[in-house]
């Protein structure tokens, strides 16, 4: 069921760019336009390039968002998943818990 | 003399039946009256209507939105706990599905049941967190009949009202209420610590209108501790049921609400992503169920202010009471919904 709500409606989340989307939503409680029109702005896209996994891998590798991890993510330099959402919270201006919880953690150990 | 040609369809349960173009047609009609009926809401439109038959009366076997219109998809229950453990599910529903924000839980999917495991749940979440890169919330059930005897500690209402004892029964709710805010606070600031991006009160109000309380309760007092939590608060049916009866939120009595006005009462209490549910009627085609639920809903897609996140599986928003939902009738539910009512996401 959830295989076909991805293909007949779904943005494809971080194959795409529904993880971002999704953020908006869910932190800012933006009504879909509105979120698709703020991602896009950030990353300098259109709104329908957020639901197209090729347009959206280059703007994600350019930004360093993570890809899902095929060959193009195997990569050694590619950001894994902590690093890729502490450049998504970057680009996008929103909070990610995680991330500001691994800030304040390791504050201790960051060099001024 | 010509015979209408027969096209295969689903009925509620999910069985595949056929009937002709004049068959759905009408039954999309009925849906929609009756649901106009029952909530005093507008019927759908003939343009709305005659969008549902071309998406219904056809044997395609799949159907999707165009380029462009997609929504983002929040996944309740995410996985199925039978490929390995949660947090692989989790990666499988990123990485193979492309859902947006997957959603961790456990199998007693109750906000009760969680707090007694509540620090193994934190760790799966921080597992969770490290390993995925869309945002993770976490998921359970009010669930406030879980506090009435024997299950909890409370009298049982449902015993307490037929026997008349009304003013007991009421009081029972309001005691339970209490607890299970509690209960959902306990469990949220645990997952929020281990690296929730969200919180997903699912099946709200499925014991009434105090089942409803609680999540409001519970979801106001979270936005102001964490104002950028998601909060997402689903609802269990279309209508709010009064087994307490005269329990309000900001003055508005909540027994009887329909998705209009829980929609506006999710607002209020600082929901980041509203999640009406309409279930099925099995014995009625999904065409019959997809008019009907698109009604009820529409009043308050059209002025939501935070994302509408229909709930369309397994027994709602138009997808068959069925273990294994077909994806004709899946891919069909989801097109409707997002072509009649603009919705932000499932």
């Amino acid at each position: 069921m959830e295989g076909a709500h991805t293909q007949a409606s779904g943005m494809g989340g971080m194959r795409a760019a529904g993880d971002l989307v999704a953020r908006m939503q869910m932190s800012k409680r933006m009504r879909l336009k509105e979120a698709k029109e703020y991602v896009a702005g950030k990353l300098g896209c259109s709104t329908r390039d957020l639901s197209d996994p090729v347009a959206m891998e280059l703007v994600r590798k350019e930004n360093g968002l993570g890809l899902v991890a095929m060959t193009s993510s195997t990569q050694a330099g590619e950001p894994g998943m902590m690093e890729a959402k502490f450049n998504i919270s970057e680009k996008l201006d929103v909070h990610i818990n995680c991330v500001e919880q691994f800030k304040e953690r390791t504050s201790n150990y960051v060099r001024a | 003399m010509l015979l209408e040609p027969k096209i295969p369809t689903r009925m509620g349960d999910g069985s595949l039946v056929e009937m002709t173009r004049s068959e759905i047609k009408a039954d999309l009609e009925e849906g929609t009256q009756i649901a106009a009926k029952k909530a005093k809401v507008p019927e759908l439109t003939q343009d709305e209507l005659d969008h549902l038959l071309d998406i219904y009366a056809s044997p395609a076997r799949f159907t999707a939105v165009d380029i462009g219109d997609e929504v983002v998809l929040s996944n309740d229950g995410t996985g199925t706990k039978h490929i390995g453990n949660r947090v692989q599910d989790l990666q499988s529903y990123e990485t193979l599905l492309g859902i947006d924000m997957p959603e961790l839980w456990q199998a007693d999917y109750s906000y009760k049941a969680v707090k007694t495991n509540v620090a193994h749940e934190g760790q799966s979440m921080k597992i969770a967190q490290a390993l995925l890169t869309n945002p993770v919330q976490y998921g359970a059930m009010p669930d406030l009949g879980r506090y009435s005897m024997p299950d909890g500690p409370i009298p049982n209402w449902s015993e307490l009202l037929p026997m008349g004892k009304i003013d007991e029964a009421r009081d029972a709710q309001v005691d339970a209420c209490k607890m299970l805010v509690e209960d959902i606070n306990f469990v949220a600031d645990a997952m929020i610590e281990a690296g929730a991006d969200g919180i997903d009160m699912d099946t709200t109000g499925a014991a009434g209108d105090a089942d409803f309380l609680a999540a409001l309760t519970a979801c106001r007092m979270l936005r102001e501790r964490y104002p950028w939590l998601g909060i997402e608060i689903g609802m269990a049916a279309e209508f709010v049921l009064g087994m307490h009866g005269q329990l309000e939120f900001d003055g508005q009595r909540l027994a009887g609400l329909w998705p209009k006005d829980q929609l506006r009462m999710a607002e209020a209490a600082g929901a980041s992503i509203y999640g009406p549910a309409v279930n099925i009627n099995t014995g009625k085609s999904t065409a019959w169920n997809i008019a009907r639920a698109i009604t009820f809903i529409k009043p308050a897609a059209e002025v939501a202010t935070i994302p509408v996140h229909v709930n369309v599986g397994m027994g709602v928003g138009g997808v068959p009471t069925c273990l294994f939902p077909p994806a004709d009738a899946t891919s069909r539910a989801s097109k409707a919904f997002v072509e009649i009512l603009k919705i932000d996401g499932y």
